[in-house]
């Protein structure tokens, strides 16, 4: 390349010399035979680059009061080789650098949320709504929480109902110092009730164990959300009303519910709630047996026993006995998780649930 | 269960309701009729659930009983069922009964039959039992059978021959044996109940009759005994000795103290119906008065009105249960009222229902016959806060942002077998009943599931794996157990190498990176070391996680023998997390600070080194520097040469990149070249070699 000397270093001839050298690098993207690597050379090559020639001799050859003004339109010549660069493949359009858009994109996808915590947060949450805050308790017991307080008398054939996975070497205890894998999660509403004086209203989630053998319904480990509501002048129609609600934000807002009486020991009158079919509507169909009805939980009024083993025991730990049976009434409530995300979503096998098999879980991203 | 409704309709005349209308209304009202057929005798025959505590209506009678509440009929009693002959009876003393075990045994009731014929049952007892799939036997135990479906009541016949003297109701003697009905024999322990004679157990009380004394087709001469036993006593031996019958389910749940005579009546006749025979003597009746004022003699309890509505709340009809409605419905299950005063009862229970003990009982009485689907939705009216749990907002933070790089949650089990206890916790809580050997301890950390769940999807050909649980793990001693939450990550599979990770690496620092990704959402400082690692991790494959110095977990690749122990053939990564130490820790508040308006300059340093020297030292020794001006460092490229050409074996070349930016000025070439040079003499000193 021949660099031409200079001679008038006014801002208007700068411009028309540095403008014929834009146009020049300019044409040579456009031909047809262009080359990224040997454009870039032709231009910014260290050695015999077009810019390092223009500067040696230019920049040297201008009067120190032209230098500012060759500067500022060397650096934008070259900022316009740079970008011309970088961009080149995206000014024109050569078919070769189309993208196929059917390929599937790259990056790892978010993980999937588990049906069963997914299922068990917004039951918690449909009651946060409506007022209640969340409790929590372990998952070892003691006999006295989960089987004492809850008006389960030693050897009464209620226990028997709950196949109770006990830890080894209780025997020496007294019977309601012995650990236990909690049944349900009921012995919350003693702990609870402990802590706090009425009024109280508690949603509480939590994984709960039974000695119970797999098969696609059953699992020695499931999950129940119990409710709990304590105060002056709480009924039956109470303990109705929420659950009729509860049901309806959950499932929306066509679904009926319907009680039977039931029993546990910690809550009288105690009754079962069944919902319409979710999937039918209540016309009948394979999922509800033709029946219309799908069982869901169990609930209850809390049973004046409850609150007697709740005021001994706060007597007991120095605390004034605040449950008076005849001013405090209350309803609980309690339903199997598992059942309800197995429902909801299809799920015909339980063990599912607990395998940690990715074909099964990512069907829930 | 099951229940005819032939045989149902016989205690209930005024009956016009269907026997689909009766299911219905039976099954709203906690008497459960579950299935629904056709009975072989005419009218339907119901499968029936019902509740463990309303033993009493595990009948026929009871099931009526029900029925007569419900539609406000009149019951049929039970000893003069319609057509029932008249009893003759012979004169003669009363047969012989003592009850020594006067704790144990409440009644007992005994009557002799003499000359009877023992063949088949015949008539209604052969048409029921045929619609109920219910085996014959001989006349005489059908007969108990038949009494025993209708009311309840477990009866026993005799062969009268064979007990020497009289009967004895005692407590057995350690190490007595017994033949039973069902062939088995038994030793006893001295807290068993027996029905004895003056020489022999002819029994176990409440739980099965004797081989001996059993009703042959020879017998001639009967006993028929129909008795009261105490509950806990029945249902220990029937524990003990593994034998759960129709009797004992009923004595172990609290019988009817009155119904002894009334079944010994029934069956009495019903032998002589269809044995002949007569009747000798009276009906022995042996009554311990303090077990009746236990039972059947209860001291009247108060019941309020007002009581009854404070916990029932609003009908769907607006007029709420009256004091008309609780007296209609608790009389007719069969309880006394006595008004004591404005809206008060004294409430005489009935002897068959021991679950009726208290008010609240009563009001759940009421409140079941009236109906629930009967009463009001109504919503308490709400004072007070809704509280969060301390650490709702760190559990969830810990799901999303694990979520967000790709981890997909599971739940295991939370069992692990002693083996994984100690490999990955050092030990743990064994339970005393586990369901298999395998899951025969509670977790001491969520690493063994998590390798559980790996293996479980690589046998599967599942070959990509990202799971993290959240969950329980319990540590301590079976006197002690703390439970604290878990995190455990897996990742197996699918990793990729980048400019700074080796194939083969890649895995661990995918890891690494879940593990950062998750810690920097929190407050502290989080470092890496590779001290303590357990034995469950390869070594040299694994990192010790800390926050602010204290470690909160591990992770690492599984050794080579967990691998093989799970038969698996391709690396997994997996991390132990106390998430019990991240939900006390802080979220990471988010600041703002202000942005340079300064260029800020960047200088790559390309540099070869042994492997001795880790990229934590080479950051060190920059971090230490304390310029102000450096703002980033950062290893670009790291690469080694197999082949020991390019980079010789035992050493690694890299490329560093570092920006340096004033937050007050421009940067000049001169200190820029002056910090160049003061990183490549400190990384020269670290046994760095920078190439050309």
């Amino acid at each position: 390349m021949i660099i031409p000397k200079l001679t008038d270093f006014s801002e208007a001839s700068l411009d028309q010399y540095f403008g014929a050298l834009h146009e020049e690098a300019r044409q040579s993207i456009e031909d047809q035979g262009f080359d990224k690597e040997s454009f870039r050379l032709d231009w910014l090559g260290r050695k015999q680059g077009k810019l390092k020639q223009i500067s040696d001799a230019l920049l040297k050859s201008a009067p120190p009061e032209a230098k500012r003004l060759i500067g500022q339109r060397f650096n934008a010549l070259k900022e316009q080789i740079e970008i011309w660069l970088a961009v080149e493949h995206l000014l024109d359009g050569d078919s070769a650098k189309h993208l196929d858009v059917t390929l599937p994109g790259a990056g790892r996808r978010v993980g999937a949320e588990h049906p069963l915590v997914k299922t068990m947060a917004e039951i918690v949450g449909v009651f946060q709504r409506m007022g209640y805050s969340v409790g929590l308790g372990p998952e070892v017991e003691t006999d006295f929480y989960n089987f004492e307080a809850l008006n389960f008398p030693p050897n009464h054939p209620a226990r028997d109902t709950q196949d109770t996975l006990v830890v080894a070497g209780q025997e020496g205890r007294p019977l309601r110092e012995r650990l236990l894998m909690r049944t349900h999660t009921s012995p919350v509403q003693i702990r609870s009730m402990l802590e706090q004086a009425p009024p109280l209203r508690l949603v509480i989630p939590g994984k709960v164990h039974r000695n119970d053998a797999a098969d696609a319904t059953h699992s020695p480990v499931f999950h129940q959300v119990e409710g709990l509501c304590v105060d002056t002048n709480i009924t039956f129609s109470d303990l109705k009303g929420t659950l009729d609600h509860a049901m309806k934000a959950f499932f929306g807002s066509a679904v009926k519910t319907r009680f039977f009486p039931s029993f546990f020991p910690f809550t009288e009158p105690s009754a079962d709630v069944q919902i319409s079919c979710i999937f039918c509507g209540g016309k009948g169909c394979r999922k509800c047996k033709q029946s219309g009805w799908i069982e869901l939980l169990g609930c209850g009024m809390v049973d004046p026993a409850v609150f007697e083993a709740v005021n001994q025991r706060r007597l007991e730990m120095g605390r004034e006995p605040v449950y008076d049976t005849r001013r405090i009434s209350g309803f609980a409530f309690g339903m199997g998780v598992d059942r309800i995300a197995m429902m909801k979503y299809g799920i015909s096998d339980i063990g599912l649930l607990y395998s940690g098999d990715m074909r099964f879980l990512e069907q829930f991203a | 269960m099951d229940i005819l409704t032939k045989w149902l309709r016989s205690y209930l005349p005024g009956l016009d309701v269907d026997d689909r209308q009766m299911a219905e209304d039976l099954t709203l009202r906690g008497i459960a009729v579950e299935g629904e057929f056709e009975a072989a005798c005419g009218g339907a025959r119901f499968e029936m659930d019902i509740t463990t505590n309303r033993v009493d209506a595990m009948n026929h009678y009871g099931v009526a009983r029900e029925a007569a509440a419900i539609y406000d009929l009149a019951l049929e009693p039970l000893t003069q069922g319609a057509g029932a002959p008249v009893m003759e009876t012979k004169a003669g003393d009363g047969f012989p009964v003592r009850i020594e075990a006067e704790d144990l045994c409440g009644r007992f009731t005994a009557r002799v039959i003499r000359g009877t014929t023992v063949g088949p049952g015949t008539g209604v007892i052969a048409e029921y039992f045929g619609a109920l799939g219910q085996k014959p036997i001989s006349a005489p135990v059908d007969v108990t059978n038949f009494g025993w479906m209708a009311m309840g009541q477990p009866t026993h016949v005799f062969d009268l021959d064979q007990i020497e003297g009289g009967i004895v109701v005692r407590r057995a003697r350690a190490g007595e044996r017994l033949r039973l009905l069902d062939g088995s024999e038994k030793t006893l322990v001295a807290e068993d109940l027996v029905v004895a004679d003056e020489v022999k157990a002819l029994g176990m009380a409440g739980v099965m009759g004797g081989w001996e004394s059993r009703v042959t087709e020879a017998t001639k001469n009967i006993l028929v005994e129909a008795a009261w036993f105490d509950p806990a006593a029945i249902r220990a031996s029937s524990r003990r000795h593994g034998l759960h019958t129709d009797a004992s389910h009923r004595f172990e749940r609290g019988a009817d103290f009155n119904a002894a005579p009334v079944a010994n009546h029934l069956v009495t006749r019903l032998v002589v119906e269809q044995c002949g025979g007569e009747v000798v003597g009276p009906l022995v009746d042996v009554v311990v008065a303090a077990l009746a004022a236990k039972t059947a003699d209860r001291a009247a309890i108060p019941l309020s009105v007002s009581e009854v509505q404070r916990h029932l709340g609003t009908t769907a009809d607006g007029k709420g249960i009256s004091e008309a409605l609780v007296v209609r419905y608790l009389e007719a299950l069969g309880c006394g009222l006595t008004r004591t005063g404005e809206g008060a009862y004294a409430v005489k229970l009935p002897s068959w229902r021991l679950d009726l003990e208290r008010e609240i009982d009563l009001i759940e009485e009421v409140a079941r016959v009236y109906g629930y689907n009967r009463f009001a939705d109504t919503l308490p009216s709400f004072a007070g806060a809704v509280r969060e749990l301390p650490h709702a907002r760190q559990e969830a933070v810990i799901r999303e942002t694990l979520r967000g790089v790709g981890f997909t949650e599971a739940v295991s089990s939370t069992f692990v077998s002693e083996q994984e206890a100690a490999t990955f916790g050092g030990g743990g809580v064994a339970l005393g009943n586990p369901l298999s050997a395998e899951a025969g301890m509670l977790r001491p950390s969520l690493a063994p599931g998590m390798a559980t769940m790996l293996a479980h999807n690589l046998h599967r050909d599942v070959s990509t794996v990202r799971l993290f649980e959240l969950g329980t793990v319990f540590t301590g001693s079976t006197a002690k157990v703390d439970e604290r939450v878990g995190l455990s990550l897996g990742v197996t599979g699918g990793a990729v190498k980048t400019a700074l990770h080796r194939e083969e690496d890649a895995l661990f620092y995918e890891a690494k990176g879940a593990v950062e990704a998750l810690l920097e959402r929190f407050e502290g400082e989080v470092s890496f070391d590779a001290a303590e690692l357990p034995e469950w991790v390869a070594a040299g494959r694994g990192a010790r996680v800390l926050l602010d110095g204290a470690a909160v977990g591990v992770f690492g690749e599984l050794s080579g023998a967990e691998l093989q122990a799970r038969k698996l053939r391709q690396s997994c990564v997996i991390a132990a997390i106390d998430a019990q130490r991240l939900l006390r820790t802080a979220l990471r508040q988010p600041v703002s600070r202000e942005l340079s308006r300064f260029q800020a300059v960047e200088r790559d340093f390309s540099f070869v080194f042994p492997d001795a020297v880790a990229w934590g030292a080479i950051e060190g020794v920059l971090r230490g520097w304390k310029l102000e001006e450096l703002r980033r460092v950062t290893p670009v490229e790291i690469f080694r040469d197999a082949k020991g050409k390019a980079v010789a074996a035992g050493f690694y070349s890299l490329l560093l990149r570092v920006v340096f930016q004033s937050r007050e000025r421009t940067l000049t070439e001169e200190e820029i070249a002056g910090w160049s040079e003061w990183i490549v003499g400190q990384l020269s000193a670290l046994g760095g070699v920078q190439r050309a």
